[in-house]
């Protein structure tokens, strides 16, 4: 009878928060997405610190680790899955699909994506990647110790290659697969919203920064994410059907003769390298996109050469397709083709200096406000003029050949798609918290926050380089083969220090956040007086984002301290007649 | 349509921060403080590689000390400029100056780079060139280096100058024939097969790289120089070393679980110890 009586409620119940959960509005999945980062960055974090610990104290007992003290094949399993959590959980997912997921369409006036159905299953894939990448820890071998780059035969015959390289490899394939499988359809969700949704008044010309940055990161995620997903197909081929696509006649395993025939290695390296030189560009674009935002914003200046940005990002996008082979220059490729990809590479690094110097334009002449999100786009500007010279090193294979997979290298991807990433993702967390939970985060936490991230990660990432121009060599367990490593230890002690430092500070981030979304002041509508269309909304915004009133937009939007203009920010739904500088506001970049 | 331009409750909030020094000139000495220690270090050369041993490696050294002046140099013009800009216009209740940018700076600074990138690679491109195009000398020493988790093999053709053949199937470290040798081969009676390198001084070298399991590599910091070992192939490494005495070898491309323990040995020798090296090695076999 009670059972009866109950049932409709706890059936309605259970429908709203089914409907929650498998919410089709792109900012519930932005919101699914940043919360997924964060458990990924989190569990990416402690595999690193555990890998710090390891190479400087290789004797000690560790927590997590299955016979407390690391063997090399443990170690090689968290360098895998650190940089797997890394690069695809967080660098990809937390600046696209997280915050172009929840801004992108209210930036550009849409009520959604253009596809809100596909925008769930792109979440939910994701998530079911996610949890496959995970057990792969729980099988018997462990987790894959091939690296994130998974290069066969090492990856591509089974375990008699090494531990982890049985089940545990091919669940990290099917987790990718999965992975490239949700990223096309985000992507062709991104596309179409991107191109179709724009309000009236938006035109491509008057989209924020950070919209093109979207725009162009799906496209290249469209490109080099469903290249990556034929080879993964060809990888799982070649370890479960016996096929050869990258397995060469002659392999010999403990002895024990391969029966293949006619593949290639380098070719899987040809094809992992089209997407993944390409990711470099998906996880920091959006981090540029958010950057001139930001330093526009707080300098109370528009961007300086919109256009040039914007087209500097399109230049970026087209170059960073066709120098994948800059990460093949030892691997036994044709040394002409060196030639080529070198000069490409060096080509690539015009339009992202000329990004840097416009970013140092929009400061100058400023009158910079240092709130948080702006500290932290300051910081993404100087982390990536870091790693991007060090880039025009390794860019010349002249150079590379003594350099290659060394902790040099390990640095300047750390620092310029890592750190500099990462600090794209706090500045736009701390910049669009108030937006996306209605509250706001505590402004003296969040500088704390910055200043140990700050110094800590160069005190992480600069004496890598050091180490790496001396010959350290990276995925190395311990220094106890080539002689000459141990005498770099104590470069390594004071990372792993710095490293321990660095990590504990991320606590004052996740303190703050959690406890913001509970007890943060209530935020207003326009708390940073910004000019983009998301300020003109509630806090949070309603279900259609413009609660049935929706914009036109009139101008650019970075129209900050127009000259007559009685406030020193225009957002841009502001009617000519109503923002009283009529004759400023007519769309014209280098007025 | 009506929208408000801000709140009172919004002024409130900016107003408390608006104007404060402290974090310009605590962001611009930490970056001031970057550049001084990056200059030192480097300057100071604390962390320094090992001398070169050949003249290409030389090359690479000079190239590289090429592109460290010039990225040097826009990293403290670039971390400066930015240390500069956020200290000198700090919110001090100033109006920002109005600007949508300017072409010709645009145009300046992107030639500006595009040269100095493109002149770096042009030259980088030529050490390359140097390195790994150059048309093998007539004189040269031919060794063999085979690759397997985790261990270097080397063989040297002996006195007939011709490798014997090997068989992928004949592969049996258990048995002595960790190469797979083919014992019917005539050719291979002569070969020597050798756990470390060991070269003549001044003489030109060329290594034949191939691996029979995973992708390795063959790194020696001396040389400034390193190759992938890729199954199924060979690749050639050439170098001429100038100097006598004892480098090592290691392997940087991730290779499996002993990948860190990976390493060998090459010996640079005069040339009456490489001949006796090789009557000593020819006897052991």
């Amino acid at each position: 009878m009670n059972a009866t009586a109950h049932a409709p409620g706890a059936a309605l119940a259970s429908r709203s928060v089914v409907r929650r959960v498998f919410s089709t509005d792109h900012k519930v999945i932005g919101l699914q997405y940043f919360f997924l980062a964060l458990a990924a960055v989190t569990f990416g974090i402690v595999l690193s610190l555990l890998m710090r610990f390891h190479l400087v104290w290789p004797a000690a007992h560790l927590p997590f680790i299955s016979g407390g003290v690391m063997t090399p094949e443990q170690y090689l399993a968290l360098v895998t899955m650190h940089g797997t959590f890394m690069v695809f959980f967080v660098l990809t997912t937390a600046p696209q699909g997280a915050f172009g997921n929840f801004f992108l369409p209210i930036q550009i006036g849409a009520a959604d994506m253009a596809f809100p159905r596909l925008n769930m299953l792109s979440f939910w894939l994701t998530f079911a990647s996610f949890l496959c990448m995970i057990s792969a820890f729980f099988v018997p071998g462990g987790a894959p110790i091939s690296g994130w780059t998974a290069y066969p035969p090492l990856s591509g015959v089974g375990d008699v290659s090494g531990p982890g390289e049985g089940i545990g490899q091919t669940l990290w394939l099917v987790s990718i697969l999965i992975f490239c499988f949700a990223s096309l359809l985000g992507s062709i969700n991104f596309i179409s919203t991107t191109i179709e949704m724009r309000a009236p008044g938006m035109t491509l010309l008057r989209m924020p920064l950070t919209v093109w940055a979207w725009f162009v990161t799906s496209i290249l995620s469209l490109l080099a994410f469903s290249v990556l997903l034929a080879a993964g197909i060809l990888l799982v081929l070649d370890r479960s059907a016996g096929t050869s696509f990258f397995l060469p006649a002659g392999l010999v395993f403990s002895g024990e003769l391969e029966s293949r025939n006619g593949g290639s290695p380098l070719l899987w390296q040809h094809l992992f390298w089209f997407f993944g030189h390409p990711e470099v560009y998906i996880a920091i674009l959006p981090g540029m996109g958010v950057a001139s935002h930001i330093l526009s914003n707080f300098s109370r200046k528009p961007v300086f050469g919109y256009r040039t940005m914007a087209f500097a990002m399109c230049a970026i996008g087209f170059l960073g397709l066709l120098i994948w082979g800059h990460h093949m220059f030892v691997s036994g490729m044709n040394p002409y083709s060196g030639l080529t990809f070198s000069m490409l590479t060096l080509a690539i690094a015009v339009p992202s200096a000329v990004k840097t110097f416009n970013w140092l334009g929009t400061l100058w002449g400023g009158k910079i406000q240092f709130h948080s999100p702006m500290l932290f786009a300051l910081g993404f500007v100087s982390f990536f003029i870091t790693g991007g010279l060090s880039g025009i090193f390794l860019a010349q294979p002249a150079i590379d050949t003594t350099l290659h997979a060394t902790y040099y290298v390990v640095a300047h991807f750390h620092l310029v798609m890592g750190v500099a990433a990462i600090f794209g993702i706090f500045a736009a967390t701390y910049y669009w918290f108030p937006k996306m939970f209605g509250r706001c985060m505590n402004e003296r936490l969040s500088k704390l926050h910055f200043w140990f991230t700050f110094a800590g990660a160069y005190c992480i990432f600069m004496p890598m380089h050091f180490i790496g121009i001396a010959g350290g060599i990276r995925r190395y367990a311990d220094w106890t083969g080539p002689a000459y490593l141990a005498g770099l230890q104590p470069l390594h002690r004071f990372i792993t220090i710095a490293a321990f430092i660095t990590a504990a500070a991320q606590l004052l981030f996740f303190y703050n956040f959690f406890r913001s979304l509970k007890a943060g002041a209530s935020a207003a509508l326009n708390p940073w007086s910004a000019t983009t269309l998301e300020w003109t909304v509630s806090s949070p915004p309603p279900h259609d984002n413009f609660a049935g009133r929706f914009p036109s937009v009139y101008r650019g939007p970075y129209e900050y301290s127009v000259p007559g203009a009685a406030q020193d920010f225009l957002p841009q739904n502001l009617p000519d007649e109503q923002a009283g500088v009529g004759a400023v506001s007519q769309e014209s970049p280098h007025a | 349509m009506r929208i408000e331009l801000e709140t009172v409750s919004e002024r409130r909030f900016r107003s408390p921060l608006r104007g404060s020094a402290a974090p310009a000139v605590l962001l611009a000495l930490l970056l001031i403080l970057l550049v001084a220690a990056t200059v030192y270090v480097f300057a100071a050369h604390l962390f320094p590689p090992p001398p070169p041993i050949t003249s290409a490696a030389l090359l690479v050294d000079h190239q590289y000390n090429l592109t460290l002046c010039a990225a040097g140099a826009a990293f403290v013009l670039a971390q400066l400029g930015l240390a500069c800009a956020v200290f000198l216009f700090r919110d001090r209740g100033q109006r920002a100056r109005f600007t949508r940018g300017s072409t010709w700076m645009e145009i300046a600074w992107t030639s500006v780079t595009l040269c100095v990138f493109l002149g770096l690679g042009i030259a980088g491109n030529r050490v390359w060139a140097a390195i790994e195009i150059a048309p093998s000398a007539g004189d040269t020493i031919q060794v063999e280096v085979t690759e397997s988790q985790f261990v270097y093999t080397f063989r040297y053709p002996g006195p007939d100058g011709k490798f014997g053949r090997l068989e992928a199937g004949l592969v049996s470290p258990a048995t002595g024939n960790p190469l797979g040798l083919d014992p019917n081969d005539p050719n291979g009676k002569d070969d020597i097969v050798t756990p470390s390198l060991t070269v003549p001084v001044n003489r030109p070298i060329e290594l034949l790289i191939r691996s029979q399991d995973v992708v390795h590599n063959f790194y020696v910091r001396e040389l400034r120089l390193q190759q992938d070992a890729v199954p199924g192939m060979v690749i050639p490494m050439r170098f001429t070393p100038d100097r006598i005495g004892q480098y090592e070898i290691v392997c940087t491309q991730l290779c499996g679980l002993g990948h860190y323990h990976m390493h060998s040995l090459l010996e640079v020798v005069s040339d009456s110890d490489y001949n006796a090296f090789l009557k000593r090695e020819a006897a052991a076999q």
